[in-house]
């Protein structure tokens, strides 16, 4: 693992207890306004772009499809996350517009520069998507090795982008992203939220803590 | 939230205000209103109730719907005193009725018998301030029953060895095991080890207008939509506005005590919502406003009589901070645990509670627990083995095979009382309201993380015995960020070395009570709350006793 990545993690992941889920999902403030897309997701209404222009809208998901691709299990295009972001941004997520507006013909600018002739990311293969996106992440061994100039608000538009696509993936689908519950599929999440045990593998056929310490033991003389 | 609770008026002196109500102060709400007294209780946050919470990961967790806010109110850190502390998250902590008891894990383990006598055992700890506790296990053991009892906790007594002696059993038995806690158990006891089925403050049977728990997987950060979580919300505030002497305040953020001539406190100055103040008069004053905020309302209300902040002649007031060592080393297993279902911790080991340090090389102990405290998206930042790149096929097919078959163990230890290590008054930074802002100094003694390495190692012993096929954890590091607020205004029966003595009074002002994380002598190896709770049940015996006897007003 690279020294620098280990350490970005180690940062993200040493600390204790209820910490851990502040300090490990490393929230972005700009991330917090698209929770407000709620009511909009809930909205019968056809999905219509609200920030984004059509062609926009198709540069970002081509971005998120590479974040989460799509291959025999549906990926983040299926999720509609480009349309969870575009609510996000228009709803209470102004501060977040200007890291998208700059951030985006940055990119394209770099498709430019690394592929002559081409001016979308959308027009490039995958393989050549995946290079201008490894160029933009800071944290990439591929990312490093390129000789381009390194521009922290790309980084930092490439970066919100990805933490919004995760979470556009993930998150309720009761809460304006995860169309059908695309996300939770793939993970294997259940749609529910309420359980009854056996809830794995493991705990299937547990025979109560008596029995099993007892049993244990047997084991343990046997030995 | 009960309508037939009374409206005071800020005017009306009643009996008592008590500042904050989470852990501590729903609880003492509860006891003292119960016992004739009129109460306000003045809480930061709004009144949230059960149907306000959601599992919405955005709303809760990022926008901090039921914790303080960073923004309102920012924090700055620095590891000694010689620093200049920069602008940095230092902390998470409730703020809504309920306080941290709202959205915790709701592990409940009572501290042992040597968390109390600890520096007798082992003696002098060098760049330690450990010291005893003026109280024993033996004196808080009836209010950790009463606890279980009246507050409601789940649990199997007798089934650790190492349990300290109780006058009686939990009153309901242990939530169903999970995955995780069938792998912990079998591999700790193939290693010779004794776990046993958690505690936790979790009803596992229903309660009168609560209902057990249905498992729904968002303990960790989340309110409980079902009541199931025995928070003060669910289990001590309600009781408390039954009586009808006791007014919750919500939205109400103290900013001083306010004193007399005579050196008496004679109530909270606070703003309400709209930033407008008030000051609600009382006869004595309870602060419970957890280990941060109750040193700052202090040093806040510094005046001529206490010119280094109130109740500080011993110059202790947000030292000795401390916010319990330890970390996680994950595990992935074959088959799926659906460890995301239901709550968070099924089993417990308690082997390393006390620990030779002779042959160890440090001081201190912990436990071990078997749990998952994630949600799908917390998982995805922060569950996925290191080497996994952070997006694109090799990322999703991780977060696809890992998401079910993932593991924790929690590796839980004390922390050694510094006194430098403290909550103070930032010099420049302010909050949305003006006040001076949380400074954090802390660095932790070396020997807290020479116990979580050596936790760690046992951790990494039961995923291997549990044959996970894949393991890591990363090595402990001095921490900076805390939600464990312990220590900041100890007790004690010396006032040149301790904030409050044994009946949870301020050694300077004799109506002023504090009882919260900052009252706790030792950090115990981890999970406060129950010990928090506790202590509010013995303080309110005291303060009833001494109001009784008319040592208050008089």
């Amino acid at each position: 693992m690279n020294e620098s990545v280990s350490r970005r993690r180690f940062l993200s992941r040493g600390v204790t207890g209820l910490s851990a889920v502040w300090a490990s999902a490393h929230w972005p403030a700009l991330l917090a306004a698209a929770t407000h897309a709620h009511q909009a997701a809930k909205s019968a209404a056809p999905p219509k772009f609200e920030f984004f222009t059509p062609e926009e809208a198709k540069e970002i998901d081509a971005i998120t499809s590479r974040i989460i691709p799509t291959d025999d299990t549906p990926g983040a295009h299926e999720a509609g996350v480009v349309y969870f972001i575009d609510r996000g941004l228009t709803t209470f997520g102004v501060d977040d517009q200007k890291t998208y507006r700059e951030g985006l013909p940055e990119l394209q600018a770099r498709v430019t520069e690394v592929f002559q002739g081409k001016s979308k990311f959308s027009e490039l293969t995958p393989e050549q998507q995946d290079e201008v996106l490894h160029s933009f992440d800071e944290e990439s061994p591929k990312g490093r090795q390129r000789r381009f100039r390194t521009s922290p608000g790309a980084q930092n538009f490439f970066e919100t982008l990805r933490q919004h696509t995760i979470a556009g993936f993930l998150i309720d689908p009761d809460y304006g992203g995860n169309h059908d519950a695309a996300g939770w599929k793939v993970i294997g999440r259940e749609r529910e939220h309420m359980f009854q045990p056996p809830f794995g593998y493991y705990d299937k056929g547990y025979p109560g803590w008596e029995v099993a310490a007892k049993a244990d033991m047997k084991e343990a003389e046997k030995k | 939230m009960n309508v037939d609770q009374p409206k005071y008026k800020t005017s009306d002196e009643v009996d008592f205000v008590i500042i904050g109500s989470g852990a501590a102060g729903g609880v003492l709400a509860k006891e003292l209103s119960t016992n004739g007294f009129r109460v306000v209780v003045l809480e930061q946050g709004p009144y949230l109730t059960e149907a306000d919470f959601t599992h919405n990961e955005i709303e809760v967790l990022a926008m901090d719907k039921l914790t303080n806010h960073p923004k309102l109110q920012p924090t700055t850190v620095r590891k000694t005193p010689d620093e200049k502390a920069k602008p940095q998250r230092a902390l998470v902590y409730g703020r809504c009725v309920g306080g941290t008891s709202v959205h915790f894990t709701a592990n409940f383990w009572r501290f042992h018998e040597i968390d109390f006598v600890e520096r007798s055992k082992v003696g002098t700890i060098p760049g330690s301030t450990l010291t005893d506790w003026p109280i024993t296990y033996a004196d808080l053991e009836p209010y950790y029953t009463k606890v279980e009892w009246e507050i409601g906790v789940s649990g199997l007594a007798g089934a650790s060895p190492f349990d300290p002696p109780r006058s009686k059993p939990y009153p309901m038995p242990p939530l169903a095991v999970k995955s995780s806690g069938v792998l912990f158990e079998r591999a700790a006891r193939k290693l010779g080890w004794h776990p046993f089925p958690a505690p936790m403050a979790i009803l596992s049977q229903p309660r009168p207008g609560r209902s057990a728990c249905v498992q729904c997987g968002y303990c960790l950060g989340f309110g409980c939509e079902v009541g199931a979580k025995s928070s003060s919300l669910a289990a001590a505030i309600p009781v408390a506005e039954r009586t009808g002497r006791c007014e919750i305040r919500p939205n109400s953020y103290v900013y001083k005590i306010e004193l007399d001539a005579n050196g008496r406190a004679t109530g909270a100055l606070y703003f309400d919502e709209k930033r407008n103040t008030h000051l609600q008069k009382a006869k004595a004053v309870v602060v419970c406003a957890n280990g941060a905020e109750t040193p700052r309302l202090l040093l806040l209300s510094a005046n001529k009589q206490f010119p280094d902040g109130l109740a500080n002649s011993s110059g202790l007031v947000g030292k000795n901070l401390m916010f319990n060592s330890g970390g996680t080393v994950t595990g992935v297993y074959e088959h799926p645990l659906n460890d995301y279902k239901g709550y968070c911790v099924s089993r417990v080991l308690h082997d390393f509670y006390e620990l030779d340090h002779e042959k160890v090389g440090f001081y201190g102990g912990g436990g071990l627990d078997a749990r998952y405290d994630f949600t799908p998206i917390t998982f995805a930042f922060g569950g996925v083995p290191p080497e996994t790149p952070r997006w694109g096929k090799d990322f999703k097919a991780a977060l696809a095979h890992n998401f079910t078959r993932t593991m924790e163990i929690f590796c839980h230890g004390t922390s050694l009382p510094v006194e430098n290590n403290s909550f103070s008054l930032d010099p420049d930074l302010k909050d949305a309201w003006g006040l001076p802002a949380l400074r954090l100094t802390y660095k932790d003694h070396p020997d807290d993380l020479k116990l979580s390495s050596w936790l760690f190692e046992r951790a990494h012993a039961i995923h291997e015995a549990a044959a996970a096929v894949k393991k890591w954890s990363f090595p402990p590091q001095e921490q900076q960020f805390g939600v464990h607020l312990l220590g900041t205004c100890r007790m004690g029966q010396d006032a040149k070395t301790s904030v409050i003595n044994a009946d949870h009074r301020t050694h300077d002002v004799k109506n002023l009570f504090l009882c919260d994380g900052s009252s706790l002598v030792t950090s115990g190896r981890g999970q406060p709350t129950m010990t928090i709770m506790a202590l509010a049940f013995r303080a309110a015996d005291r303060i009833i006793a001494l109001a009784k006897r008319g040592e208050i007003s008089a």
